[in-house]
């Protein structure tokens, strides 16, 4: 499986992202974000955590007008899978690959701690290695992680079993505890907790490790 | 413009006292431009020429087996093997984080951060020591949120992980808060980069964000006390944009790896000016810059305030001239500025050009070469009068009175908002001693603490230096870690006081007799005087900031226990009470002598420790709080409860130092390998039950879990904080 990890100039989290996808067997590639093509024969292009225009304006509202996403939203709209965590979900709300928006954190504060996730659906190549409903602990370390959405979204999301994970704990006010949402064919995945930091035993954490795994033996070309 | 006439006023304003301006006359042979006058408060305060500190700094051990690079670069270089160093330093941003905390506590990370990359070290950890004033002044809550608010807002864009640090509180600091900021990197051997500059007429490159009028002055005003003027101070604060720094270390590793660096120094105190002079200096050569090419991103900017601007993210480096292009296009690529700003010469001077006109022509070593220093009277602090009867006290109501008070109850509440996790290398979070990260690519790992106990320093500055760097190496063995090395952030008064000078002198020969028994050299530092409002000064604070090395996962001590591990003590207890946060919290008493530092039996239970390692399931050193503390401690990090066979309050709660407490499932194989090597090992206790137990008297652990947990926020947290974007 082929990946590529986009790098926006403040993006942080796009090593320990392609530490990860590598970790359970997928050929990484890093694009700038300065690049208007991505490399021939992606299957899965991550968007990492960071602050990858130092969260000025709206977190990830530069990066989504990056020279380098209208080839993500080709990508995306082929059929090819997309993952983005925590400032990487917030491109692609940003970019309107997936619905609602991403809020100041209801605390106030920035929050890094590990928390525990629930799978809400395993019917997802991200979420194919968990049972719907397995407990996960997973750090999350954002300030801006508040999803909401209106009504009608929200509505959707549910009725389409749309919602891939959602905390089982008080962490940033999120609407119905919201922690990670799918697209309408299941193919991209924004999710504002950190499974790459979740993914080595060495970390002492690797509830995050099988959704890397699933994604990379089980995922289909576009 | 027209400069300003030189006058005495004009000259203390400057903070340059008149026999330095006598020596500046002396020098030149004439009265300075104000260009020149500038350049030389920059370079001869307090902040930058460490004058009244140097000469008892250089007693300090700073040479190692594993010591590449001691004191005097941007950090210290430390051995780690397999062709690797780690890059380390711990700086003080005290003055500007009083006046404006955000802004202050994060260009004080910025500019350590700086520090470690200027050298080629990618940064992989930082800690910080912050020191506060009473939770109850009116300041104190602002400050802790926005000091804290600060720190992460920097270091989590720019994508270090924040391991761990110290928070205390103390009415010496209501008038002078301490943020010490640490941070180390990784770099290999034979690529550290360093500032001496060296070649003739070569390229000086003026790198990063623009010039702007910030933090003109900043290097001078910090090196001033603080009276009821300091609101107007706050221009003198610089202001930080992580997003550019961390575009900047991206960029100046490219740049290094590309082969296009001769040397390279960030622009910190001081700017333009201290890294020129620096670079120049320490090449023994001069350089003359044009200041018509520098970035700016104010107009009509002078001489005066390009040469003294504090803006922040900017780099000066001396460029290969064959490598321009290349280094051109690196810069392109981050968006980030590249100019060349001046040249090398031959000649020792430091020209200034700008407008056509020359407004600074100064014998360039002789700006930091003959910066004045001084051997300031210092008077030694009175021996501390013995301690006074202590009241008997429920011990469970002792521990109640540490882990109610913001100074031992949980931090959780600021190492939250500081993202500990990211490079995805974190071991060991924050809040269970040392922070630990892996070193990427490899099975070592780091751990990195930082520790002072000001109470006892102000009691007896030399036993205080001591047990500060005894902590620090206490802490990190008690993780499984081999200490390295140390760096030195001295947080002091006014030196020119000398009862302050006298703490600054006892605790640098503290610590130096410390560093030297425990083979632990300070490797890099950094002195902050004159912390005084209206003349009250801080408790002396000499942060020891130390860095130990694992070879791997396997030799890491736990920190967690089990139910029905039992709990020994290893090190001697004699139960000593004075100075000891026991009497500070519950009786608000802060008498008798700190207690005594053995360094030999400081050395021979560390090494006892490491040595049963293979029966030890956790460990963790005995300090503040004593044997009480750490057992709670302990046992809240397992969420099991702990029962304690002894309930004498000395025995509980007394500091005595060089002892650990241990969590085993094999107490037998501990006690006999104590006697058969003379250290003192003493079983006191089993951990379970979900109570915390001292003898006859309990608690249930929940209740106690729940006070720790929530104590800081409760006493500290800023109540209402601002809402908004940031």
């Amino acid at each position: 499986m082929k990946a590529a990890v986009l790098v926006f100039p403040g993006s942080n989290c796009d090593r320990d992202l392609a530490v990860a996808l590598r970790g359970a067997g997928a050929d990484v590639e890093m694009v700038w974000h300065k690049e208007t093509a991505l490399p021939e024969g992606v299957d899965l292009v991550a968007v990492p955590g960071g602050f990858s225009w130092g969260d000025y304006l709206r977190c990830g509202a530069i990066a989504a007008r990056a020279p380098v996403v209208p080839a993500l939203r080709r990508h995306v709209e082929r059929g090819g899978y997309a993952l983005g965590v925590c400032n990487g979900f917030q491109v692609l709300i940003e970019a309107g690959l997936l619905p609602g928006a991403l809020m100041r954190n209801a605390g106030i504060r920035f929050v890094c701690r590990t928390v525990a996730l629930k799978v809400t659906t395993a019917h997802s190549r991200f979420t194919a290695g968990y049972r719907t409903g397995q407990s996960l602990s997973v750090p999350v370390a954002h300030h801006d992680g508040n999803y909401f959405a209106d009504a009608e979204t929200l509505r959707r999301l549910h009725a389409e079993d749309r919602v891939a994970f959602t905390y089982g704990e008080p962490v940033n006010g999120s609407v119905d505890d919201i922690a990670g949402i799918l697209s309408a064919n299941r193919r991209v995945l924004g999710m504002m907790p950190h499974p790459e930091r979740a993914a080595d035993p060495a970390l002492g954490l690797t509830d995050g490790a099988a959704l890397f795994r699933g994604l990379v033996e089980d995922a289909v070309p576009a | 413009m027209i400069e300003p006439k030189i006058t005495d006023d004009l000259v203390e304003a400057h903070g340059l006292k008149p026999d330095e301006y006598r020596r500046i006359l002396d020098i030149l042979g004439r009265t300075p431009t104000f260009t020149e006058l500038g350049i030389f408060s920059a370079m001869w305060n307090e902040h930058c020429s460490y004058k009244s500190s140097k000469k008892w700094l250089r007693t300090l051990p700073t040479q190692g087996a594993r010591v590449i690079c001691g004191p005097g670069e941007n950090a210290g270089v430390v051995d780690i093997g397999d062709g690797q160093v780690v890059v380390f330093k711990m700086e003080s941003h005290n003055h500007p984080s009083y006046i404006e905390p955000h802004q202050g506590a994060a260009t004080g990370v910025g500019g350590i951060l700086r520090d470690v990359f200027t050298m080629g070290a990618r940064p992989i950890a930082a800690m910080n020591s912050l020191s506060f004033g009473r939770p109850e002044h009116p300041r104190t809550r602002s400050l802790v949120s926005g000091v804290v608010a600060g720190i992460g807002g920097y270091g989590n864009a720019f994508g270090v992980p924040t391991i761990g640090g110290e928070v205390r509180f103390h009415r010496a600091y209501d008038g002078n808060c301490l943020v010490n900021a640490f941070a180390a990197g990784i770099a290999n051997a034979d690529a550290v980069f360093y500032s001496a500059a060296s070649g003739v007429r070569m390229p000086v490159v003026y790198l990063g964000a623009k010039t702007g009028r910030d933090g003109v002055g900043g290097a001078t005003m910090a090196s001033a006390e603080f009276d009821d003027s300091i609101e107007e101070k706050r221009p003198t604060v610089q202001v930080g944009d992580p997003f550019t720094e961390k575009r900047l270390l991206e960029a100046c590793l490219e740049l290094m790896a590309s082969g296009a660096v001769i040397s390279i120094q960030d622009m910190g105190a001081a700017g333009l000016t201290c890294s020129a002079v620096e670079m120049g200096d320490k090449g023994r050569l001069g350089i003359r810059l044009n200041l018509d090419r520098v970035p700016v991103r104010e107009s009509q900017m002078t001489a005066y305030e390009m040469m003294l601007s504090e803006s922040q993210e900017r780099m000066l480096m001396v460029l290969r001239p064959e490598k321009e292009g290349a280094a051109r296009a690196i810069f392109a690529k981050w968006d980030l500025d590249f100019a060349v700003v001046g040249e090398t010469i031959a000649e020792d001077r430091f020209v200034i050009v700008h407008g056509g006109e020359v407004k600074a022509d100064l014998p360039l070593a002789a700006l930091s070469g003959t910066a004045p220093e001084y051997d300031r009277p210092h008077r030694p602090t009175p021996a501390p009068q013995p301690l006074d009867d202590v009241p008997a006290i429920d011990p469970i109501e002792g521990l109640k009175a540490l882990i109610g008070s913001p100074n031992y109850a949980s931090k959780h509440w600021v190492w939250e908002q500081y993202d500990h996790m990211v490079l995805a290398d974190t071991v060991r979070a924050p809040g269970m001693g040392p922070g630990v990260v892996r070193v990427h690519g490899t099975s070592k790992l780091l751990a990195f603490t930082s520790d002072v106990t000001p109470r006892y320093v102000a009691a007896d500055p030399v036993e205080g230096g001591r047990q500060a760097v005894a902590e620090a190496w206490r802490n990190l063995m008690a993780v499984g870690a081999t200490p390295l090395a140390a760096t030195d952030n001295l947080n002091f008064g006014n030196p020119e006081k000398p009862q302050v000078m006298g703490q600054l002198v006892g605790a640098i020969r503290g610590v130096g007799e410390a560093c030297r028994a425990l083979d632990m050299p300070i490797v890099s530092g950094n002195v902050s005087l004159y912390n005084e409002t209206d003349g009250s000064a801080i408790l002396p604070t000499p942060t020891i900031g130390a860095v130990g090395l694992l070879a791997s996962a396997d030799e890491l001590i736990g920190a967690v226990p089990q139910a029905g591990d039992a709990v020994l003590v290893i090190g001697a207890t004699a139960g000593h009470l004075g100075q000891s946060a026991l009497l500070a919290e519950a009786f608000g008493r802060e008498d008798g002598p700190p207690p005594p530092v053995d360094l030999d039996a400081e050395l021979r239970a560390g090494h006892f420790l490491h040595g049963q390692r293979a029966s030890i399931r956790a460990a963790t050193d005995l300090s503040d709080g004593g044997l009480a503390l750490a057992a709670f401690e302990m046992a809240q990090a397992g969420g099991i409860g702990v029962e304690i066979e002894v309930e004498d309050i000395p025995t509980l709660f007394g500091e005595d130092q060089g002892r650990y407490l241990v969590a085993t499932a094999d107490p037998e194989a501990l006690l006999a390998a104590g006697r058969a090597e003379g250290v003192a090992v003493a079983l006191v206790g089993r951990f379970g039950r979900s109570v915390v137990r001292f003898g006859s008297v309990e608690a249930p652990l929940e209740a106690l879990s729940r006070l720790y947990l929530t104590a800081f926020e409760a006493a500290v947290a800023d109540l209402a904080p601002r809402s908004g974007a940031a």
